[in-house]
């Protein structure tokens, strides 16, 4: 019996956790990508480096904190921080979008002209960001690391196996949660959210009803900041801030955002677990876990690994492309809000 | 091929950089950037063929260009025989076995007719398909990476003149992209943006980590050349006489004897590398006229004007009898091809083959500002593109140093802003490439040198 409750503890501590905290990070980041895909119908390359900016902008905010000796205790500055950066990324959104993406708006472009103009963007905010910050890894988080370290978890219940838990983990999947609840309901309760929804379904019938666009697009921004400015500060709590990873975070989050169904934000966020998921599993080591479950004499010799660890960026473009071969719609049939 | 006046004056602008940069920062920067700029230019042909020609996005460049870089190692390295000798029929049997598991599915997938047991059957034959040949490949590699790992540790090459690998790389590239085509290409244009931009970091993804065959993060060093050594001209008497001619007036006001070879010793090492430099543009140059040429071509040709037609309205080519789905796998194979020859190109240029140096930002995204910023659907304007841009990207760098020194000239030289500017230097390139493209799309969405329209 202990041994399937240790073989459940090393996935738990290996794969699920780990999975379900950079799940939540992906789901936020494809959510963010979903809402102007649906809305302003482009696919927005510089996403991640509007999360980069975010993030950015919180350490500055955690250093002044900290520096002013401002903290929550166990608990990270940055939480302090974050409504600043989250300020600060929708500034950016909406200035980029009056700036550069109103025009084309306007003049009706199709969308591939808009996902160039969105790389200039890109660029843009990266060398902003590079200006500012420099490309070194930057640690910020603090307060307490560990809810749980594997040691205390071995002596309170007398297990093989550790269980580690931190608190970067457990913050990231409750604030996920929390905005995800609100995102929802904002979309299908509220008066805003239910323009919005009849915005992204038919522009030209919104329109007739009334809808104001500048308001829809207004609103759009401020979610997408927030997801983005959350979605990156998060990321950079839990593994750390490194401006240049941002860029190739954008593919995974493309990639949820496409698997789930582009378009569809619950896909979005079920997109966003799944590649997390099939990302660690795949290149999990299974020997441990099997090492509980088996008989002796059947222990495995070999890792028992499907991938090499090298290989999990590569995992999430094999599903998309799997996905889009097979049901190109994505899981939840995407398009609409 | 006629240009008209402002193509000359795009031509001769860019020309009197180079010379200008050659009389200010000496000519070995200016054949450096010249080199770098023509390769530019025949990767940005190659994106415009498909993007310009047929409207077919191309975002997996660094993917063709890491295959083309693959195909001048292993056409010009050495052989490992010991590799050989303890992996090759490990592979060998994997292959074999890999063939068969192919067949199987296709066999399959022909033969049965439900559609789940269809899956299902699929997916029982690849999975045990997989662990088998998992079992005799990660055992050969295993052992070829074991051979020699300082110096080896991968199979080698077939020990060919480097200059082979061009061809061999556009072939690479080439089949690469027909494989990518076959499955992405019916995609829609923002949708292939991010599937080609995926697949091309799982190529390079598979070269960092295949020490087998790319030796991976180890990287390919000391490869071949087709020029000539330094060292060799320097030694070479043709060589001395030559530069001995060329300079024989400067010799000839020196007296001294010391003085004189002191010189001519100076004079034989700078000009033996500027004569490298040289031999490198002229190769290039050569392969970047014969691209341009058969492009121009073949965007007059019927062929040309077929793929303009499907580009402007799929609808309506379709129509007329056009086999859209093949000729947009055609354009976009051939693109990828000519990729893949300057990815080869850069290897040789370069020397060394370093499989993590690929990065989206500098061999994808760059690329395509070149292709947005000089024009596309013009070949002259890619080639223009590829030189603008990349000149720029390299000349930022003394620029901005310059700006920031005259503009925070005011301020004291130990000032923490000033200072913060100065290190951030290689950053404002992003920032100026970024700003381009913007103008660009936003007041010369056709580009710098914008397609003819032919009306014929």
């Amino acid at each position: 019996m202990t041994d399937i409750i240790n073989s459940i503890v090393v996935l738990l501590n290996f794969v699920i956790i780990p999975g379900l905290s950079y799940g939540s990070q992906l789901a936020l980041g494809a959510l963010g990508v979903t809402f102007v895909y649906a809305i302003l119908r482009f696919a927005n390359f510089a996403h991640g480096e509007l999360m980069s900016f975010g993030a950015m902008i919180t350490i500055l905010f955690t250093w002044f904190f900290q520096s002013q000796n401002i903290g929550l205790g166990i608990l990270p500055t940055a939480l302090i921080a974050l409504p600043f950066g989250i300020l600060a990324t929708i500034i950016l959104g909406l200035l980029s979008d009056k700036f550069v993406f109103k025009y084309y708006r306007k003049q009706k472009s199709v969308p591939v002209v808009l996902a160039m103009v969105s790389i200039g963007v890109m660029f843009v905010v990266n060398a902003i960001i590079r200006i500012i910050v420099g490309t070194e890894t930057i640690k910020f988080s603090d307060g307490q690391k560990f809810i749980m370290k594997a040691k205390q978890f071995k002596v309170m219940t007398g297990l093989n196996e550790g269980l580690a838990l931190k608190s970067s983990q457990v913050i990231t999947i409750l604030i996920t949660i929390a905005l995800l609840i609100f995102t929802f309901w904002f979309l299908q309760k509220t008066k805003t959210g239910k323009s919005m929804r009849a915005f992204s379904d038919n522009e030209d019938l919104a329109l007739l009803s009334g809808i104001n666009p500048d308001r829809v697009v207004f609103i759009t921004w401020l979610i997408v900041g927030t997801l983005a400015c959350v979605a990156g500060t998060l990321y950079g709590l839990d593994k750390s801030y490194k401006p240049i990873i941002y860029l190739n975070l954008v593919l995974p989050i493309f990639a949820s955002a496409i698997v789930g169904g582009i378009g569809s934000p619950f896909g979005a966020v079920l997109g966003g677990y799944v590649i997390a998921f099939s990302e660690i599993m795949v290149t999990y080591a299974y020997k441990k876990f099997f090492k509980y479950l088996l008989p002796e004499n059947l222990e495995p010799s070999s890792l028992i690994q499907l991938l090499s660890t090298d290989y999990k960026f590569a995992v999430s473009f094999t599903i998309l492309v799997i996905v889009l071969l097979i049901r190109p719609s994505g899981i939840f049939r995407g398009k609409v809000l | 091929m006629r240009f008209d006046k402002y193509e000359w004056t795009a031509i001769s602008i860019m020309i009197s950089l180079f010379i200008l940069v050659g009389f200010i920062q000496g000519w070995s920067v200016s054949l450096v950037i010249l080199n770098m700029c023509i390769i530019s230019a025949i990767m940005t042909m190659g994106v415009n063929i498909s993007w310009g020609y047929a409207g077919v996005i191309n975002f997996g460049v660094m993917g063709f260009l890491a295959m083309g870089g693959l195909a001048a190692v292993l056409v010009s390295y050495p052989p490992i025989k010991e590799a050989w000798h303890v992996g090759g029929s490990g592979l060998g049997i994997s292959f074999v076995l890999l063939i068969c598991l192919v067949t199987a599915v296709y066999f399959i997938s022909k033969v049965v007719e439900k559609k789940s047991y269809k899956y299902w059957l699929n997916g029982l034959v690849i999975f045990f398909g997989i662990i088998i040949i998992r079992y005799f490949f990660l055992n050969a590699t295993s052992r070829i990476e074991e051979v020699d790992p300082a110096l080896a540790g991968f199979l080698g090459g077939a020990n060919l003149p480097i200059i082979f690998s061009w061809a061999v790389g556009g072939f690479f590239a080439g089949g690469v992209a027909f494989l990518i085509g076959k499955v992405a290409l019916g995609l829609r244009s923002d949708y292939l943006a991010i599937v080609t931009l995926g697949i091309s970091e799982i190529v390079v993804s598979v070269l960092k980590h295949e020490e087998w065959l790319s030796r991976g993060v180890k990287n390919v060093i000391g490869l071949k050349r087709p020029v000539p050594y330094e060292i060799n001209l320097q030694a070479s008497d043709w060589f001395i006489n030559i530069v001995t001619w060329f300079n024989s007036s400067k010799l000839n006001k020196i007296i001294d004897t010391d003085q004189k070879q002191e010189m001519l010793n100076d004079l034989i090492i700078n000009s033996s590398s500027l004569f490298v430099k040289l031999n490198y543009a002229i190769l290039f140059f050569v392969v970047m006229i014969v691209i341009y040429y058969f492009a121009n071509k073949a965007q007059i040709s019927p062929w040309g004007r077929m793929m303009r037609a499907i580009r402007d309205n799929e609808v309506s080519a379709n129509a007329m009898g056009k086999d859209i789905v093949k000729q947009h796998l055609i354009i976009f194979v051939i693109g990828a091809a000519i990729v893949g020859v300057a990815g080869a190109m850069l290897v040789t240029l370069d020397g060394l083959f370093t499989p993590s140096g690929y990065r989206p930002l500098r061999f994808t995204f760059i690329i395509w500002i070149m292709v947005i910023v000089g024009g596309s659907g013009n070949n002259l304007g890619a080639i223009f593109g590829g030189f603008v841009i990349w000149f720029a990207w390299i000349e930022v760098a003394p620029l901005t140093t310059f700006l920031i020194n005259i503009f925070t000239s005011g301020l004291d030289p130990q000032n923490a802003i000033r200072l913060h500017l100065l290190d951030s230097v290689p950053y404002f390139r992003y920032l100026l490439m970024g700003m381009v493209l913007l103008l660009i799309l936003r007041y010369r969405p056709k580009g710098i040198i914008p397609e003819k329209v032919r009306h014929s």
